[in-house]
């Protein structure tokens, strides 16, 4: 391992931390001009060109105001909360690709943090740790709705991790790997992943809303029954830090809806503009292309909080337990069974 | 089915509630997801209602009444003779003056023999009601020529009009003459 490499992954894993804040920073700028266009409004428009001043001018007013923190026994906690959700949020891009490689000074650089063989299941891990932020913030809260709410996140998303984890089976038993690299390279040229497996992308699409907290299942957030839920009794950085964990997942999860199944940095056309353009432009066209997807997915997050509203907690549980995991235990069946075919089809005698 | 008080429709809203059994279609919700977002994208490109306000001003109504002006006749001469009756009539004692003899000499200042020296009105007092408007036999008061709204201030002495601030400006006067002949 030499100097270069290190250099290398550490300028690479700086410029991924940054483009993942300003990606949420301007998250929360696009979330209110999306939500004002499809109100018939304008949105921010006075603090720059088009209001893209704006999220500076949040984070300032986030960071001069006053702290202020109830009288709990559990400063620590209360403290950890928002530290456990931001860096659980800022973690998974660790292991996303976000191109092939570039070709610099000789070298080729792998425009991915780490390759581990454990990639998808790292996701799983880290992502899941996220839901703790939220249950200690709630609870060193020392706040009725704060409680609530951190009860609800913590039920709503064990139930949905496990139907997202049994969507994602169904996927790995096609591709045979849980590298995301590995599966990004799988899908070359328009083989998507959405095209073999609409159903385990519907069931994972789902699961990602429940995931990021996000409308139609914020039942851990909603304001017209929880005040802010888990965050009601934060103020100053800390709620912003809330805040931006969520639009940081959001664009996380964005981004592994676009690498599993649509083709992450595939773009129709890829392999002819490696040959005739050269390696580095192909894949700056590859990143652009995969920024292009998971922009739209954002997009996508953001459409359906302004068209759907917020599901019943029963029924929230009802989808996850009683709808979405037999679907996704069906889909592994259907999708063994079609892996399997020639075998079955020799089973029974047929050729 | 007569029509009879029960199932008469006299809104032409009434919709009759069924709670028949949903097909499976209906119960994966998935259509009308697409219905619900298909409707809402199309609010995205719609044109927005939004009136940008301090660059763009809605019109005034020709009957809004805004602040007050103190009009001038067709020679630039003031209207108002201090008659005090705007300030009788007015409910909300927003109107104070203080009349003064015309000198010789000032004939093309003031249209009659007496005017007002001071003329001030309270415009947090004021209601904009109009009454003054109503009272005022020479035609010197009105709410609607203005086309202002009475702007915001941190001080309370801001909000007292003085005749500076509600005279007819001398060029609005002079324009009003050209337009009539």
């Amino acid at each position: 391992m030499d100097s270069a490499f290190i250099i290398e992954k550490s300028v690479f894993i700086v410029v991924i931390f940054a483009v993942t804040m300003i990606m949420a920073m301007y998250s929360t700028w696009a979330e209110r001009k999306v939500a004002a266009y499809l109100q018939d409004r304008v949105g921010p428009n006075r603090a720059g060109w088009g209001g893209l001043l704006q999220p500076l001018a949040d984070g300032m007013k986030l960071f001069a105001k006053e702290e202020f923190e109830p009288d709990t026994k559990n400063k620590f906690l209360f403290f950890l909360g928002p530290a456990i959700a931001m860096s659980a949020a800022l973690m998974t891009s660790a292991v996303i690709p976000w191109g092939d490689k570039l070709e610099i000074f000789g070298r080729t650089i792998q425009l991915q943090a780490t390759d581990t063989d454990s990639a998808l299941l790292y996701i799983f891990a880290v992502v899941s740790i996220g839901v703790y932020g939220i249950m200690i913030g709630g609870w060193a809260s020392n706040n009725k709705f704060s409680l609530m709410g951190a009860v609800r996140a913590a039920s709503q998303m064990v139930s949905y991790e496990v139907a997202m984890g049994l969507s994602m089976i169904a996927l790995l038993m096609m591709t045979g790997t849980l590298s995301l690299k590995e599966i990004s390279a799988q899908q070359h040229g328009l083989h998507w992943n959405v095209f073999y497996q609409p159903l385990s992308f519907l069931i994972f699409l789902i699961c990602a809303f429940a995931e990021t907290n996000r409308t139609p299942f914020d039942l851990a957030e909603c304001e017209s029954e929880l005040i802010g839920g888990y965050h009601t009794e934060y103020s100053s950085m800390k709620m912003g830090f809330y805040l931006f964990a969520e639009y940081a997942n959001m664009f996380i999860s964005s981004t592994i809806i676009a690498v599993l199944f649509f083709g992450g940095y595939n773009y129709p056309g890829m392999g002819w503009a490696v040959e005739h353009w050269g390696v580095n432009i192909a894949n700056v066209i590859g990143i652009a292309a995969l920024f292009a997807k998971l922009c739209f997915f954002i997009f996508f997050f953001m459409w359906i909080r302004w068209t759907i509203p917020r599901f019943r907690y029963d029924q929230l549980m009802n989808l996850g337990w009683k709808i979405l995991i037999p679907l996704s235990i069906v889909n592994i069946m259907i999708v063994g069974i079609v892996l399997l075919r020639s075998e079955i089809f020799a089973f029974f005698g047929f050729k | 089915m007569s029509a009879t008080i029960q199932n008469i429709s006299l809104s032409g809203h009434k919709k009759q509630v069924s709670n028949k059994e949903m097909t499976f279609l209906e119960r994966m919700y998935l259509m009308a997801i697409f219905k619900g977002l298909w409707i809402t994208i199309k609010h995205f490109f719609r044109k927005k209602a939004t009136i940008h306000y301090p660059e763009q001003v809605r019109e005034f109504s020709p009957v809004y009444r805004g602040q007050h002006m103190l009009k001038r006749d067709e020679q630039g001469r003031e209207n108002c003779t201090a008659c005090g009756l705007c300030a009788l009539s007015c409910p909300a004692e927003a109107i104070t003056m203080k009349a003064a003899e015309r000198k010789k000499g000032e004939e093309h200042l003031y249209r009659e023999e007496k005017y007002a020296e001071i003329y001030e009105i309270n415009m947090l007092r004021c209601i904009f009601c109009g009454l003054c408007e109503e009272a005022c036999p020479k035609d010197a008061i009105y709410l609607t020529i203005s086309k202002e709204l009475v702007p915001a201030s941190y001080e309370r002495e801001d909000f007292i009009f003085g005749k500076d601030k509600l005279v007819m400006p001398m060029e609005m006067a002079l324009a009003n003459t050209k337009k009539l002949n």
